[in-house]
């Protein structure tokens, strides 16, 4: 048998995974629409923010075509009110809630790997100090504080010289997601450190002379990017989540942008009449979420050497 | 088991001692000015004034910090120079201005709501998860485990408050089974109760079962593979002794650890459920104190939740290590 790297080995299980697959297609699809989303919405010849006041009726706002405007020029229909488009709702507000979460969880794997193995390896006060750090910050009542702060931090953010409005906003939520995600990881990495550094290849890296920085890093860190990875692709949906619970709740994205969360808080109010309101950016949210999740659980089979669950 | 304990206690004392300081801090030292917020909009220079020298927003914030901190202890007297003193005793989380009432008096009178939320949810989902998880376990890898995997996997996708909006479209709006959920207390009106609670009940213990019924199916499936449970096959016991005491007894300590921390959060209130269904408990309470900008209301809502949340840590943590001695060592 031909030796093989553990990347290839578990690629190799991925690919004969078929639901990992469709997943990992369903995801690539979704952020291209993300990133080009825009560039759809100008072949639309249409966007979020274009009013459409010759499709909803003058009394009330609601949609003239049935089933919430749904027509050829609109296919998801248009909005109670404004008018305005789903599908390039749609469209836009899927590239805000990717950028919010893929840049959240960026940051929270950045400090939750740096901080796991700096107190996993170093053991002692500086162990103790993190350990306790993390305890305070899981203790707070986290969905209580990003709504009691948001109006005083993302001020203070736009002082700083954030363009105001939304992007104070969104980078405000990226923050706090961050701050408050990163010791549950960081947990996680700690535990496999501790075991790590009682390794010989650590020891024998110690015996050579390596600084601390390269044994942390060089050493111990390529160990740790199976559960990372795994941590990783489970937190993003996580957040894609509570992004959407964070605008429902309306202390996230703010009008006239949308996002899945914005959307659905919308359709509340008009959901008896309109039900599409409800089911279409909800259907767009949770085959995005269970995609995540799907190809998280297949990587962590895949990457599972016992193979047991 | 005694020093394990003791220096949990003390571990304890020092976390909350840190926590009044963050959540103090945190929210006191943020710009904005916190006496503007203790009147509406028709409030006269004169008021905010008058406001602020009663909540001891013109002291050093210090001062502040030792004196809500006095209060939880000892009590305190808010406007102590003016005819009508407020006193509010021991513990004392602080004055809400705008609603004229006492933190703690608010906490309490919503706290009953969010109680049975979260224990009626928690029953809910811990039978559920239990039974189903087992139910997995032993079919470990052929189609009732893949289903019941399936089913968990989407569950725990879909977002809280769109199972709930999913659930008021059809249950209430679409065929009318259940009326619009108004809290009543269960000592007043039983049937109420539970035609308002079925609904969150059903949306808290969904997200969760999800969590606990994979928990529990891999840590029973985990304990199939440990040698005492092979010796108790090897001894020809029947398999539901195996399963119920062996594999169930030593599989199920990490649902413990799990389980009270999800509770205590819970019982701090779940904003999102409470929202949706319109109950008063504390999440709610805690979503308009923010709203209104009610910095006293916000601050005990704070404390109170990550109080719970510290305990239930204690508590967790000493019923493992009761359940497992071998953790006392480390």
């Amino acid at each position: 048998m031909v030796g093989r790297s553990l990347r290839e080995i578990i690629w190799a299980r991925l690919r004969r995974d078929r639901v990992a697959m469709i997943c990992l297609v369903i995801l690539v699809v979704y952020y291209l629409i993300g990133i080009l989303g825009p560039v759809v919405a100008g072949i639309l010849n249409d966007s979020p923010y274009t009013l459409h006041p010759d499709l909803i009726s003058e009394m009330g706002g609601k949609p003239i075509a049935a089933y919430g405007g749904i027509s050829a020029a609109h296919p998801l229909g248009v909005e109670w009110g404004t008018g305005r488009d789903i599908l390039a709702q749609l469209l836009f507000g899927l590239r805000i809630s990717l950028v919010i979460s893929t840049v959240a969880t960026l940051m929270t794997v950045v400090l939750g790997v740096v901080i796991g193995i700096v107190a996993g390896y170093s053991r002692g006060v500086t162990d103790n100090f993190l350990g306790r750090l993390m305890d305070l910050i899981l203790a707070f009542p986290f969905l209580l504080i990003v709504m009691s702060l948001s109006g005083v931090l993302t001020q203070r953010l736009t002082q700083l010289g954030v363009p105001e409005g939304n992007a104070s906003r969104i980078l405000y939520l990226i923050l706090v997601m961050s701050f408050f995600g990163w010791p549950y990881l960081a947990r996680i990495v700690r535990g496999q450190v501790l075991s790590l550094r009682e390794r010989e290849f650590v020891e024998a890296s110690v015996a050579m002379g390596a600084g601390r920085r390269r044994i942390l890093f060089s050493e111990i860190l390529p160990n740790l990017w199976a559960p990372i990875l795994v941590y990783a692709t489970l937190t993003l949906p996580n957040y894609i989540g509570l992004e959407a619970a964070l605008s429902f709740l309306g202390v996230g994205v703010l009008p006239p942008d949308v996002t899945f969360g914005s959307m659905l808080a919308n359709s509340v109010t008009y959901v008896n009449v309109v039900p599409t309101y409800l089911f279409i950016p909800g259907t767009a949210l949770v085959i995005l979420v269970v995609s995540f999740n799907l190809l998280g659980d297949s990587l962590r089979d895949a990457l599972d050497p016992k193979g047991v669950h | 088991m005694v020093a394990y304990t003791i220096r949990r206690l003390l571990l304890m004392v020092a976390l909350l001692f840190a926590l009044t300081a963050a959540v103090f801090f945190l929210f006191n030292m943020l710009p904005g000015d916190p006496a503007r917020l203790t009147c509406g909009k028709a409030c006269s220079p004169s008021v905010i004034e008058a406001n602020r020298h009663r909540l001891g927003y013109d002291q050093p914030i210090l001062t502040q910090y030792g004196q809500f901190l006095g209060g939880i202890f000892f009590g305190r007297t808010f406007s102590s120079d003016s005819p009508q003193p407020i006193v509010c005793n021991a513990p004392c989380l602080g004055y809400s201005y705008s609603r004229h009432q006492q933190v703690l008096t608010m906490i309490l009178n919503a706290a009953p709501v969010t109680f049975w939320l979260a224990v009626g949810a928690f029953v809910v989902w811990i039978s559920i998860s239990i039974l189903l998880g087992i139910f997995a376990a032993l079919n470990h890898g052929r189609w009732p485990d893949r289903l019941v995997m399936g089913i968990s996997l989407v569950g725990y996708s879909l977002p809280s408050f769109f199972i709930g909006l999913l659930l008021i479209f059809f249950v209430i709006l679409k065929f009318n089974w259940l009326p619009f959920p108004a809290y009543v207390s269960p000592f007043v009106n039983p049937v109420g109760f539970l035609k308002t609670m079925i609904l969150p009940w059903i949306v808290l213990a969904f997200l969760n079962t999800a969590f606990y019924m994979r928990l529990t199916r891999n840590q029973v499936l985990e304990t199939f593979h440990e040698d005492y449970v092979r010796t108790a096959r090897a001894k020809g016991l029947p398999e539901r002794t195996i399963v119920v005491k062996h594999a169930l007894r030593a599989g199920l300590t990490p649902l413990v650890t799990a389980a009270g921390m999800d509770l205590a959060a819970l019982l701090g209130g779940a904003v999102i459920t409470e929202s949706i269904f319109s109950l008063p408990g504390l999440g709610s309470l805690a979503v308009n104190s923010v709203l209104q900008s009610d910095l006293p209301l916000i601050t005990g809502i704070t404390l109170f939740s990550s109080t719970l949340i510290i305990f239930a840590n204690l508590v967790v943590d000493l019923l493992y290590a009761f359940l497992d001695p071998r953790v006392t060592i480390a």
